[in-house]
């Protein structure tokens, strides 16, 4: 874990500018896979929707920074704000109407699809033209010249999903959502306060995916509805948890850190065949759900305490 | 004396299946009171109605005179009602240990205290050497153990255990009854389901005997064991075993 982390700081100051991409993609990934991991990995509640945190977080200060001039920094944290209620009203909706599984999963993908369609059409929301964000070299708003920058920004906010993740999971909180997740009834009768708990769970996961939106805005520099809020980011919260290992600490992180290098290797083989990523996201998903339930992660933990015992 | 647990006139069907019909039973403060009845007379929807996961259509229960058929299960675990399922579910993912804390944090108000109260439990019904141990690991009588121990970790004033020895093999049956017998020597109020009649009897200072959802005799256990309804309705057609799936 040290030496993976001393490596993802020294990394940008070795890479070129291609190697410099695509740690910064499985940052991204890897942070919108540990929101992920709080709501579903954890807590069991799975979302089909997570584009819809990302996206209002993208949304939320790239509006308020291009329109009223509220610094980034600021526009991130009512992102998440907003996120988290979003997640809040979700669950509160689903949970009201006694929606689970399946279900649930369908709700958090419409609302993902109600927000596209709504910025898509709205002109107060800039529309499908998107928000452009103008560049100015200033940290204040956000904006740095150097890459690496970026890079190490991203780096801390993975490490503080996971490092809130590595707190919660020792804690009441976490353990509770674990027991959630197994067995909502039994939760219950031994007086963990489900409802409270699930909300939290997904006001916490809608909050860490909106952080990582405002990071893309600002980093790519352009959104709009249909790349922010497409079900390709939910499917990117989705792959690195069950690859690597969903419901644990690392398993995302190390999800991430297979997938994206595999991606580009194969963007890089078949240049023009358009939406492959997505068929082998399919591909994949389908085999580890078949012969490798516990992702990675789980699969070696499992080969390790086989061979102490 | 009213006791600690009145149910009064209960009824619970499900589209239109009367599950539970105007039940009454009283559950005294400290004693052991038994439930008996043949496969779906309406055992454990009649604890799900006492432990909030089902809402009676209609009848009263009260808990320390309290009305309670319209309250949640976590909040009647706060109130001081444990139980256990017939089915176990133990949390697979979780130790033995954070599976009874799940119940320590009901009552410990910090992780220290919760996991006071978890090792305790888990002690006094013999997983202590277990507890680092995944639950999913634990045969069938370890886990009925673990979830009599994170029931207790709740610290309930009222105990309903749902067929805690469905499953065990006799000599495992045989020190659940010694550790039931031992934890309502402790003080507490137990309400319990099992089909093994020789433990039931053993047990129980009263038994409440139910057929298709009613409540058709009570007494202590000489005179159930007596009564010619009973024996008729439900000793005479006991058999075949068929597990009935629990339903919640
Ligand atoms: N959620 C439900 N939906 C529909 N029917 C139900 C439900 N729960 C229970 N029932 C029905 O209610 C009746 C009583 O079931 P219950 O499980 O309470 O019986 P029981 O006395 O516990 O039986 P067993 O000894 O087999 O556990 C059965 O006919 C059962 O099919
Ligand atoms: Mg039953």
């Amino acid at each position: 874990m040290i030496v993976l982390l001393a490596a993802a700081v020294i990394f940008p100051f070795f890479a070129g500018r291609y190697m410099m991409s695509i740690g910064v993609s499985v940052l991204l990934m890897a942070a919108l896979g540990q929101s992920w991991n709080i709501m579903s990995g954890y807590a069991g509640q799975f979302s089909f929707g997570h584009a819809a945190f990302f996206g209002v977080g993208a949304y939320t200060s790239s509006i308020l920074y291009v329109d009223y001039g509220v610094s980034p920094w600021i526009g991130m944290l009512l992102g998440m704000g907003a996120a988290a209620l979003l997640g809040v009203l979700i669950g509160f909706l689903s949970f009201r109407y006694h929606l689970r599984g399946d279900f649930f999963a369908l709700v958090t993908l419409a609302f993902a699809e109600i927000l596209r369609v709504l910025f898509n059409n709205s002109a107060a929301l800039k529309g499908a033209e998107g928000v452009l964000i103008p560049y100015r070299d200033v940290w204040q708003e956000f904006q740095f010249r150097d890459d690496r920058i970026f890079y190490l920004i991203l780096l801390l906010m993975v490490i503080a999903i996971t490092a809130f993740i590595g707190v919660i999971s020792r804690r009441k909180f976490g353990v509770c959502l674990i027991a959630i997740k197994e067995s909502q009834g039994v939760a219950q009768s031994l007086g963990v306060p489900v409802l409270k708990y699930k909300l939290a769970a997904m006001a916490v996961s809608g909050a860490a995916a909106a952080m990582a939106g405002t990071f893309y805005a600002q980093y790519y520099g352009f959104i709009d509805p249909g790349t922010v809020f497409t079900s390709s980011i939910s499917v990117e919260a989705i792959v690195p948890c069950i690859i690597g290992g969903s419901g644990t600490l690392s398993g995302p992180l190390l999800g991430a850190l297979i997938i994206v290098p595999l991606q580009e290797l194969s963007n890089s083989l078949f240049e023009d065949v358009h939406g492959l990523n997505m068929v082998i996201y399919g591909v994949l998903i389908v085999v580890f759900i078949m012969f490798c339930r516990d992702g990675i992660y789980g699969a070696l933990v499992k080969r390790q305490k086989g061979v102490e015992t | 004396m009213t006791g600690l647990l009145q149910v009064i006139d209960v009824c619970k069907s499900f589209q239109g299946n009367v599950a539970v019909d105007h039940a009454s039973l009283t559950v005294e403060e400290g004693a052991v009171t038994g439930l008996i009845g043949a496969n779906g007379a309406g055992k454990t929807t009649l604890f799900n109605c006492i432990s909030g996961y089902y809402h009676p259509n209609s009848g009263t229960i009260l808990f320390q005179g309290k009305e309670i058929q319209r309250v949640q299960p976590e909040k009647l675990c706060r109130l001081g009602i444990g139980r256990t399922f017939q089915i176990v579910r133990p949390f697979g993912l979780l130790s033995v240990l954070d599976n009874a804390a799940v119940g320590g944090y009901n009552r410990g108000t910090g992780k220290k205290e919760a996991y006071a109260i978890a090792r305790e439990c888990l002690a006094l019904v013999g997983l202590e050497d277990k507890l680092e141990m995944p639950a999913a690991a634990l045969n069938t009588g370890e886990q009925r153990r673990l979830e009599l121990a994170r029931a207790l970790a709740t610290r309930p004033k009222l105990l309903l255990l749902d067929e805690v020895m469905a499953g065990l093999t006799p000599t495992e049956s045989k020190e659940m009854i010694g550790l039931i017998e031992q934890i309502h020597q402790k003080g507490m109020t137990i309400l319990m389901i099992e089909h093994i009649m020789p433990a039931i009897m053993s047990l129980s200072h009263r038994i409440y005997v139910m057929e298709r959802g009613a409540v058709i005799a009570d007494g202590s256990p000489e005179e159930v064991a007596h009564n010619p309804r009973v024996i008729a309705s439900y000793l005479g057609s006991r058999g075949g075993g068929t597990e009935y799936a629990e339903h919640h």
